[in-house]
Formats: structure tokens, sequence, C-alpha cells
């Protein structure tokens, strides 16, 4: 058994593997950055919290149309925008911190999304939408996926001074900028927009962990922001591969087969990471002279 | 420009931290804020910077004006991934905006600011390397070239070693003496009494306002402790 027919033999023979592995890669660069910055905002759980918040979006796009993916990611898009900004606004408006409304608002909407779905599917339907089915990508779902990534990459560049420094030193921003509320949204925005098109394929909880352990995992490696993003979105490519392989090999689910491999990737890195790690810690290279 | 307040009261849930505040902040003054803890001091900087809502009263600025401020160091995450060079850099963003690119001269101007507050040496470090004390001096460094008309600078030395204090107080005098505005709170009354010629004494109320002998005398420092010893959680609703 050669390399070729080992690794590439399955992608290159099998449209849904080369269709799912694009996809993969799609998301993995897109969400790259969205997870280092949810991350570093201490806000990793939120992106799981939006996951849910899409749910009764894709539910009522599911109700409307059965399984049409443009209905679904549609409505997933609007639950998702309207959860954003409703609890942006809960947040400015009261006393209580964003986590704690976001963590009220994503019960309410995962509760209703369930409730939604039985009202015409059964519990597979439910499955399917909750942890997706990457085998099944097809061209149209691929073509939203690269516009989706596209789209955020563009954004995030051309707001990358303003999503960087409003997560550093929000205070700052907004003594220096008018509006500076709106970047925090425009950052929600492409978070919801990259779980909604990932949704088919890894499902809307399993999307999340394609952005949020390839981000943490980075984070053991590198002390920038750009590198740390670079490397994530390596790290989130090189699981997709190794999941897609493993699932492939061993007949197993593909969806959480390549979170579990992004998973393995981040064991290693908080065990052997070059910063912070635990290796870092116990065993320290030799410091230095000043 | 300068800042006038129309009997400002600025507070957290009915509770006023800042009560009936009048007065006239004057352009090219350089003031202490000096008060008990709990006084009101760093809220009043937080509405001076539009960060916190009035209860009532109104802070009214005349003419148009760049406002710098310096939070206390405890609200930033210093173990976010940026680098000591690109946190003073950000200083340029009122010039800069979203798009604009960092000049050349602007990248020396930041190393200057650097060197000014002794930190060229850590520029290409991430802040995380830093002491608190260290990282207070590079947000200051922050602070010297946002160009600013008016500071507002919220314990700037606290956690800052005598040295560094004294240089720091120099870039102080520094603006005040190039004509910009300067409003720092400060706990060291003898460095207030020495260096600053305006104090507003603040313990919720405004206990006296104006140039530093006739404001820091042993009658208002007292009632101002006085009034801080005070303080319940009873409050009736106010009639004034």
């Amino acid at each position: 058994m050669s390399l070729y027919t080992t690794l590439i033999a399955p992608f290159a023979e099998y449209g849904f593997m080369s269709k799912a592995l694009l996809g993969c890669i799609l998301l993995s660069l897109s969400s790259a950055p969205l997870g280092v910055l949810l991350m570093l905002r201490q806000m990793s759980l939120m992106g799981d919290a939006m996951a849910h918040a899409v749910l009764p979006g894709v539910a009522v796009g599911f109700l409307l149309g059965g399984a049409s993916l443009p209905l679904m990611s549609l409505g997933g898009f609007v639950a998702g925008v309207m959860i954003a900004v409703l609890v942006g606004l809960a947040t400015r408006s009261t006393t209580l911190k964003e986590d704690a409304n976001l963590a009220a608002f994503y019960l309410m909407a995962l509760s209703l999304g369930v409730l939604l779905i039985s009202l015409k599917g059964n519990t597979v339907d439910l499955m399917h939408l909750l942890f997706g089915s990457v085998l099944a990508v097809d061209d149209a779902s691929l073509r939203l996926m690269a516009g989706v990534s596209s789209l955020t990459l563009i954004t995030f560049a051309l707001f990358y001074r303003a999503l960087l420094t409003e997560a550093f030193d929000p205070v700052f921003v907004r003594s220096v900028c008018k509006g500076a509320g709106a970047f925090h949204l425009l950052f929600l925005v492409l978070v919801v927009v990259n779980l909604v098109a990932s949704f088919q394929a890894l499902g809307t909880l399993m999307a999340v962990g394609l952005m949020m352990l390839p981000a943490v995992a980075a984070r053991f490696w590198a002390q920038g922001f750009a590198p740390m993003t670079m490397i994530a979105a390596g790290i989130g490519v090189t699981a997709s591969i190794g999941g897609l392989l493993i699932s492939y090999y061993i007949n197993v689910p593909s969806g959480p087969t390549i979170i579990l491999s992004a998973g393995v990737i981040y064991l290693l890195s908080l065990l052997f990471g070059r910063f912070g790690s635990v290796r870092a810690r116990y065993f320290p290279f030799k410091h230095l002279n000043q | 420009m300068s800042l006038v307040f129309h009997n400002l009261t600025v507070g957290y849930d009915r509770h006023p931290a800042v009560h009936h505040l009048c007065g006239t902040l004057k352009d090219n003054s350089l003031t202490a804020i000096i008060g008990p803890n709990g006084g009101g001091k760093s809220t009043l900087l937080k509405a001076m910077m539009g960060l916190l809502k009035p209860l009532s009263g109104h802070i009214q600025k005349t003419g148009p004006c760049q406002v710098a401020y310096l939070p206390q160091v405890t609200e930033i995450d210093r173990s976010f991934p940026v680098s000591v060079f690109d946190t003073v850099l950000l200083g340029f963003w009122p010039l800069c905006g979203l798009w604009g690119s960092i000049t050349k001269h602007q990248r020396h101007e930041a190393l200057q600011a650097l060197e000014a507050v002794g930190m060229e040496s850590f520029a290409g470090r991430p802040i995380s390397a830093l002491s608190s004390g260290q990282f207070q001096r590079v947000l200051f460094a922050r602070l010297m070239v946002q160009n600013a008309d008016v500071f507002l600078l919220d314990e700037p030395f606290a956690a800052i070693d005598s040295r560094t204090t004294v240089d720091l107080m120099q870039i102080l005098i520094n603006w005040h003496q190039q004509g910009k505005t300067v409003v720092a709170v400060v706990h060291d009354l003898p460095q207030v009494k020495a260096l600053f010629p305006e104090v507003l004494l603040l313990a919720r109320e405004c206990i006296a306002w104006g140039p530093t002998p006739t404001v820091m005398t042993e009658d208002n420092l007292r009632k101002a402790d006085g009034l801080a010893r005070q303080w319940h959680d009873h409050g009736e609703v106010c009639a004034a």
C-alpha cells in the first residue's frame, strides 16, 4: 500500500470525499481568525451558545421548505443575528454581563428550535441538524461555504485593526472612535454566518468545534495574533484531512472524527506546546541572563 | 475648549457617586482630583468620557477636542497577544483611523515615546511579559502619541515606582506647558501640593475646587473624610 493509495486516493477517487475535504478546508480558513478572537475575548463558550441560537431559524426553514439548504441557512442566519443583536441590546441597557444575557437567550432559542422541529420532523431530522453529515456536502452547500469563507476573510482583512483592538481594549476604542459598538456586532455577525455555513457539514454543534479547538490549540504555539491565526487554520485543515481519512478507513461518522482529531492536536499542544503548556511549566527551557 | 458641569449627578442603581457637581474645567489647566475611596473620582472621569450616562444634569463641551483617557490598569487583559510597540502605535488611531497606515515618522515618534517612559528596550516583547507598573508606562507612551487636547488619567501613578513617577509627572507638566488640559486622579497628597496648580476635592459632593492652597486645607480634608465615614446604603430620594 503506497502513500498515494493511503492518503490521496480516497479523496481523488470519491467525489463525496473531495467535496467534504474542500468544505472543511474552507471552514477551517475562515473559522480560524474568529475562533482565536473568541478565545482572546474569553468568549470560548460563546460560539457554542451561538450555535444553539441559530437552531430556531433553521427549524423554521425546515418547517417551511423541508431539508432545503437555502431556506434553512437563511433562517439560521436571521435567528443568529437576531439573538446577537438582542444580547447586545440587553447588555448595553442593563447591568447584566454579556455571557449571562447570552446564556438566557440561547437557552430559549434552543428550546424553541427543538419544539419547532418536533412539530413536523422526528428525532432523525433533529440529529441531522445538530450533528450534520459532512459526506453529504453537495455543490450548492460548497458554493455557500466558499462564499461565506471569502466574505469572512475579506471583511476580517478590512476591519482587522478595529476587530482586534476592540477585543484588546474596548474602552480605548470607544474613546477614540464613534460607533465602536458596531465592530463588536460585526464580529458576532461573522461568527453567526460561519456557524450557519458549516451547519450542514458538521451540524450546528460540531461547527463550533472546528472554530474553537484549532484556536485554543494554536494559543500554545504563538504569541502574536497573526501567527496564532495561521497556525489555527493549519490545525483545522490538518484535523479535517486526518479526520476524513480515519473515518473513511474505520467507517465511523466523519463530523465527530474531524473534531476529535482537532481535539487530539489540542491535547498534544496542551502537553508539549511552546508557550504556557504543561511542558513549558514543568520542563522550561534554560533561562536567559536578563 | 472647556468642560462645564451643570448640576451633574452620576451613579449606579440610583446611588449617586458624583452628587450635584457644578463647575468648569478650564482650558489649559492641570488639575488633580483627590478624595476618599468611593468618592466618585473614577466615575466622574468615565462620565466625562461618555462611558457612563448621568443620572441627572449634564456635561457641556465647548469646542471640538480630542480626549485621551487612561483607565485604571485592571480593566485590560494583559495576556492578550500584542507587542509593546503595537500597543503604543494604537495611539495613532485618531490620525490613522480604521485603514490608514503608520508612517515611518510615526514609528519613530512611538519609539521616542517608549524611550521617554524608559521602555524602549521592551518594544518587541509581548505585553504579557510586563509587570503592571511597566505596562502602565507603556500606556503612558500611547497617551503621548495620541496628541490629544485633554488628558484624563485615572490613578496614573498607582503601581509605579517613585523614580518613574517623577518622569511621568514631568510628562504631565510638559503637556500642561504645551497648552493641554490635564486631569489626574491622584492619592499622593504631598505630590499634589507640590506639582498640581488646581485641585478638585471630591467626596461624592464637591468639597472644594480651585487653586491648590485654597482647596487643600485641613478643614476641607477633614470634611471629606467625615463624609466618607457616613456613607451607607439607605439613602432617601434626593430633594435637590
